[in-house]
């Protein structure tokens, strides 16, 4: 403890309190800065890549973009094959974002308002799939989804992401209703509503922020999955992040090609970051702050 | 006030119930179910009983060696993952502003990496670290240090955990300013007036509140960690040679690559028996300390 507190002692004799006051202030933000630097480097190397002609890629180092080229970002927008890629994911994730939510709420308000016979198991066993590698059910997933038809359709990659997304939402939804006080749903018994009307009209609106981050963990934890995404797929509904793996032509790696497709991946999180900013820290936390 | 007992709480979960059922149950029945047979193709199966988990446990085996040699690297690979991130997650969390735009702005650009796709993660740090094109790896190696992932096996572990860093530590960061968002204004106050240096703080009032998110963070972080399969699959391909080949690179590589069903369903079960361990340990000891929080 007393060098802990003696340090600060010893500053002040060689500066005056003012100028201490300043530097210490100053410390977190050049760590911050630091870190957050580190972040958008590779981002920014991306985005420079993607901006330039395969020639001047391949030829040598440049810091920024000498010519640069919308050509890579037309290619993708005009090309089907690169573009679906896009629709096909965006669908995908929708409709897991959707199912997830919409399967996940009630069993959510049960799980925060009751007791009942195997709660716990249940609630465990739901968690062990979140914690399952995607790696053990790539191939008995691919038989399972052939064996009924869904194959190679985004149904297949949107149900085999509610693997782990659903017991993601139902956490996370849980620790929001659990901070909604009880005394509104047996208020809302004695003023005569039924359970589906108070949920819908009443009990939604006031974890509003709740369904907003599970569904932003579902957008991500959707989006962000190839393994499934590719095994479940071919041609019809192909993620985009599958059309990447093939970048590889003739004349060798098509680098800008493929800095313009990860680079228009990173939008759509962005947008999605942006608006669940103010609830992103709870949200992280499951709720159980 | 404890929860009622009801159990039609049930009609409530069931849809829950069937979906993930649907999802897991009948993909586990096949893993068990091909973990005891063995196939030569042409969909003939053969019963096999424990043979091959008494194979994949044993080191001495091909297969059994294989698969420790992986389960080694991904321990390793956790490891290194969580020494480096949690610290460095604290710290970064400790420096975000409390208020005014800088953090919006801040936590908007901290959540980036996370929502980017694992293989464009790979693909910037492949970008990014390739000595040719990459800014790093020019940067290295005209600094004089050798450096090409793709040929030895140290700078390889150096990319891989380099990009693990990079893409998760803004999880832990975002989860340690939820538990400091959480410490009342008085507290700080309290600490000032009593005289007490900024590591006294830390200690005394802003560790322990930041106890139950970083088990959360600890742990989401051992799974995922232990778990991971895109990012290094696109950097370095688990090259060169092995060096990177963790359990789930080598399970898809049995699995979808060689078609050996037996044994990568064997593995499967393992692997997931690991994970779902160290699950329960984390449900058991949150769940405690929660209920010791609310006493």
């Amino acid at each position: 403890m007393s060098g802990a507190t003696l340090a600060p002692a010893a500053l002040a004799e060689t500066r005056t309190p003012a100028e201490s006051g300043a530097l210490r202030a100053a410390v977190p933000r050049v760590v911050l800065g630091l870190y957050l630097l580190f972040l958008l480097v590779p981002i920014y190397w991306l985005v420079n890549m993607s901006l330039k002609t395969n020639l001047e890629i391949n030829s040598g180092m440049t810091l920024w973009p000498q010519n640069p080229t919308l050509e890579h970002y037309r290619r993708i927008f005009t090309d089907a094959s690169w573009y679906s890629g896009y629709i096909n994911s965006l669908t995908y994730v929708a409709l897991n974002t959707v199912i997830s939510l919409a399967v996940a709420l009630p069993a959510a308000y049960a799980f925060s308002r009751y007791r009942f016979l195997g709660d716990k198991h249940l609630f465990f066993w739901l968690l062990s799939n979140r914690m399952a590698p995607p790696a053990v059910f790539a191939l008995p997933f691919f038989q399972l989804y052939s064996a009924v038809g869904l194959f190679d359709t985004p149904w297949a990659v949107a149900l085999a992401h509610c693997l782990f997304n659903i017991p993601l939402a139902v956490w996370i939804l849980e620790g929001f209703m659990s901070g909604v006080p009880r005394e509104i749903d047996e208020m809302a018994a004695i003023d005569g509503w039924s359970f589906p009307a108070f949920f819908i009209r009443h009990f939604l609106p006031l974890v509003a922020g709740g369904v907003g981050v599970a569904a932003f963990f579902c957008f991500m934890f959707s989006w962000v999955e190839l393994l499934l995404a590719r095994t479940l797929t071919t041609v019809n509904a192909k993620p985009i992040v599958a059309t990447m793996t093939r970048t590889v032509s003739a004349a060798g790696m098509d680098w800008g090609l493929l800095a313009a497709a990860g680079v228009l991946t990173i939008i759509p999180g962005a947008i999605v970051i942006w608006f669940v900013r103010n609830h992103i820290a709870r949200g992280f936390a499951l709720g159980r702050v | 006030m404890a929860k009622p007992l009801d159990n039609r709480a049930w009609f409530l979960v069931l849809p829950v119930v069937a979906l993930v059922a649907f999802s897991a149950l009948i993909p586990v029945m096949t893993v068990v179910n091909y973990s005891v047979q063995d196939s030569f193709g042409n969909n003939e199966f053969f019963w096999n009983g424990t043979g091959w988990f008494k194979e994949l446990l044993d080191p001495s085996t091909d297969l059994g060696g294989r698969f420790f040699d992986a389960l080694w690297r991904t321990l390793l690979f956790s490891a290194l993952c969580l020494l480096i991130e949690v610290p460095l997650g604290i710290g970064v969390a400790l420096t975000l502003p409390r208020k005014g735009w800088g953090v919006a702005a801040s936590l908007v650009l901290l959540a980036l990496p996370l929502l980017i796709p694992w293989n464009v993660v790979g693909t910037i740090w492949q970008v990014f670290a390739r000595r040719d094109i990459g800014l790093l790896g020019a940067a290295v190696n005209g600094l004089g240090i050798e450096y090409n992932y793709a040929q030895t096996p140290l700078a390889a572990w150096v990319t891989v955990v380099a990009m693990d860093v990079w893409h998760w530590t803004s999880l832990v960061v975002l989860l340690c300013y939820a538990g400091l968002r959480a410490i009342p204004d008085a507290y700080y106050q309290a600490a000032k007036v009593d005289g007490a240096s900024s590591w006294a703080v830390f200690r005394a009032i802003q560790l322990p509140k930041m106890q139950r998110v970083l088990t959360i963070a600890i742990l989401l972080r051992f799974m995922d960690s232990f778990m991971i399969y895109t990012e290094p699959f696109v950097v370095t391909g688990g090259g060169p040679g092995n060096a990177t080949t963790f359990l789930s690179i080598d399970l898809v590589k049995i699995a979808l690559g060689q078609f050996d069903l037996g044994k990568a369903a064997a593995m499967s079960i393992v692997y997931n028996l690991i994970v779902l361990t160290v699950c329960w340990v984390f449900f058991a000891t949150t769940t405690r300390s929660q209920s010791e929080a609310v006493q």
